[in-house]
């Protein structure tokens, strides 16, 4: 935060579904942006209500609809589906508007607030990568700043009831873009994500297991350290990101796709969620919009001080 | 009585006995005998599908597709099926299975999550594949509920729907009723299956219980081969079938043959242990066992205690990161309790 003028920047929601219902409370908190408009699908979908609710402008015309409004907003939160926003980013490029993208589409540049978010900026189009991959690149990106990870691979257990049609009819989608990121944006020279849903009543917390392929003569400790740093990074703005149990190191032959490997370095994560739309179980929603925000916020005050504010 | 469709599924299941190390060369020669055994469809693939291998569920020796395409190249009349779990393999995993020769695939999901599966199942049929719905850990909830889910699969192009009894949980009064279900709400046309594990000693009897309800397709293993105390041995299926009048096309004494030869060659011999009885008591995915069973060594517990917990913890299959998890707070509880 800056001393200077605080005044918000303007920012829309695409998609009423969970994420952007989500997401939409979140915004709704922050004194860096302004909530200008929501939109959706369905005329009926509860976020547009909810939106109305809270007196923001909202319609379920779509991108057409925000497009043509007077006042165009600086940014837009895309929580839509891979394919719509595949399809809408260059209409918001063209439109000048910064797109925030929470879903799996991967048109833009993938980002980690706790990792790269300051390499990115200036770029029109930043992806949120997946929930997933908000929970563990970061735990990739400390190991591979301390030793070689040559493969890194995640397992990331969610509530049935925390996932939306979106990621059921995108699961392709979500552990191909995930296990992208842990190479792209994690650093590891290999990478691999897994999603499981389990229906559990009442619903399990989000859970994600790192696993990281080291070699020998790796730095053990100074990898414990670096994630701990990490985890202590990222639940500054998710607070209920936690290590579940201590970071564990498992000697053994591992032909892993990255090459053998000497140790598994296993990182079990647990995400509460802050519930803020669905319960405290969805802690995959919370990390993907609290992520969100942080770059939504971020953005804001690089375009206040370059001036670009609408 | 409408001939049985049998599915051997020892080198996809078996995968897990072995703990994914079979050679193309094992491959080739299992294929071969199961292929002179009479058996339709022969199913290759990491134990946990496509894209199974990893830390989580451990690293394939030889590539797949190596295997698959040395199980096509020595099945001459039977069909090759893989398996894919959305979520672990991916649409692209299909394209390269139907490209090696594969002709079936099996899409497999936890038994509320069809909806997961639509995409895979949908590109399965565009492929000009055979393609089979699986629902996994089916003792996990009521057979209306089962049904609904089959019929989602249905929906997207699964010609054949199975009652999955992953943790081997399930009994023949069970079995019958999640059959009867699938049976009455499927279209006729569809064909209903059931993939047994021997966990509790039930594999034969649910068997024959869910072919009376009505399945055509059942799967087995040569050997017995399989996750916890393995599937329905494929030979002795084939032997109860032809006493009690079930076609089945199955040759016993090639795959009795076979069986022996195959269980020597891999240097295994699949059984009930106390550990795959509690599988099926506590209601756990079959592949936990070796895992649970290494984890809690090094953690200095009993397996026994790890395996339940999981069971209570209502964990389901894929999530062998678990584990793990339950054995640490095990094993710091004890040392607390200790201590305090």
């Amino acid at each position: 935060m800056t001393g200077r003028d605080p005044r918000p920047v303007r920012c829309a929601i695409i998609g009423t579904g969970n994420i952007g219902s989500d997401l939409m409370e979140k915004v709704l908190r922050s004194d860096r942006l302004e909530l200008c408009a929501v939109v959706g699908i369905d005329p009926e979908s509860d976020g547009l209500a909810r939106a109305r609710a809270h007196g923001i402008p909202a319609s379920h015309e779509g991108l057409d609809w925000l497009l043509a409004r007077p006042e165009l907003p600086a940014i837009a939160f895309e929580a839509t589906s891979a394919a719509v926003h595949a399809a809408g980013a260059p209409r918001l490029e063209d439109a000048g508007i910064a797109a925030v993208d929470l879903t799996p589409a991967a048109v833009g540049a993938p980002v980690v607030p706790s990792v790269n978010l300051d390499d990115h900026l200036d770029t029109p189009n930043i992806n949120m990568i997946t929930c997933a991959g908000q929970a563990t690149v970061p735990i990739v990106a400390a190991i591979a700043s301390v030793a070689d990870v040559r493969y890194a691979e995640i397992v990331a257990t969610i509530a049935s009831r925390s996932a939306g049609p979106g990621t059921r009819a995108n699961i392709d989608e979500f552990t191909e873009t995930t296990a992208q990121a842990l190479i792209d944006v994690g650093g590891a020279t290999m990478g691999k994500a897994i999603i499981v849903l389990n229906p559990a009543d009442p619903p399990i917390l989000m859970r994600d297991t790192v696993y990281a392929a080291l070699p020998d003569g790796s730095d053990l400790d100074a990898v414990s350290d670096a994630i701990e740093r990490q985890v202590d990074e990222v639940s500054q703005f998710v607070p209920g990101y936690r290590l579940k149990q201590e970071v564990l190191f498992v000697e053994g032959t591992f032909d892993t796709p990255g090459g053998p490997a000497e140790t598994c370095c296993t990182v079990l994560l647990e995400v509460t969620g802050a519930g803020d739309y669905l319960p405290t179980y969805a802690g995959n929603l919370d990390i993907m919009t609290a992520a969100a925000l942080r770059v939504g916020e971020r953005l804001a005050e690089h375009l206040a001080a370059s001036g670009a504010t609408r | 009585m409408t001939r049985i469709c049998f599915t051997d599924s020892c080198l996809r299941d078996g995968s897990h006995t072995v703990r994914h190390r079979f050679t193309a060369e094992q491959v080739r020669t299992i294929a071969a005998g199961l292929d002179a055994g009479g058996v339709s469809v022969i199913e290759v693939s990491h134990g946990d599908g496509l894209g199974g291998s990893s830390f989580n569920y451990g690293f394939s020796a030889v590539p797949e597709r190596d295997l698959i395409a040395a199980a096509v190249d020595s099945a001459p009349d039977a069909t090759i099926a893989a398996l894919l779990l959305p979520g672990i393999g991916t649409v692209r995993d299909l394209h390269v299975a139907s490209e090696l020769g594969v002709g079936m695939v099996r899409i497999a999901t936890h038994c509320t999550e069809a909806d997961i599966a639509a995409q895979h199942i949908h590109v399965g049929r565009d492929l000009g594949l055979e393609v089979v719905g699986f629902l996994m850990m089916s003792h996990m909830v009521h057979p209306g509920p089962l049904a609904d889910q089959a019929v989602l699969m249905e929906s997207y192009g699964a010609q054949t729907v199975y009652v999955v009894d992953s943790a081997g949980a399930l009994v023949p009064d069970t079995v019958r009723q999640r059959v009867l279900a699938l049976r009455e709400a499927l279209e006729p046309g569809t064909h209903v299956g059931f993939h047994a594990h021997d966990n509790l000693g039930a594999a034969v009897a649910n068997t024959l219980a869910a072919i009376d309800e009505g399945a055509t397709c059942v799967d087995g293993s040569l050997g017995g081969l399989g996750a916890g105390a393995g599937n329905l041995a494929t030979e002795a299926f084939a032997a109860v079938a032809e006493r009690s009048g079930i076609e089945t096309g199955l040759d016993v004494l090639s795959l009795t043959s076979s069986a022996e030869a195959t269980l020597e060659l891999l240097g295994v011999r699949p059984g009930r242990t106390r550990d795959s009885l509690l599988l099926g008591y506590a209601g756990v995915y079959s592949s936990f066992l070796l895992h649970t069973d290494r984890v809690a060594r090094r953690f200095g517990l009993d397996p026994a205690d790890v395996l339940i917990e999981l069971g209570h913890r209502r964990v389901v299959g894929g999530q062998e990161d678990m584990i793990v998890d339950v054995a640490a707070e095990l094993a710091a509880a004890r040392i607390g309790a200790e201590s305090g």
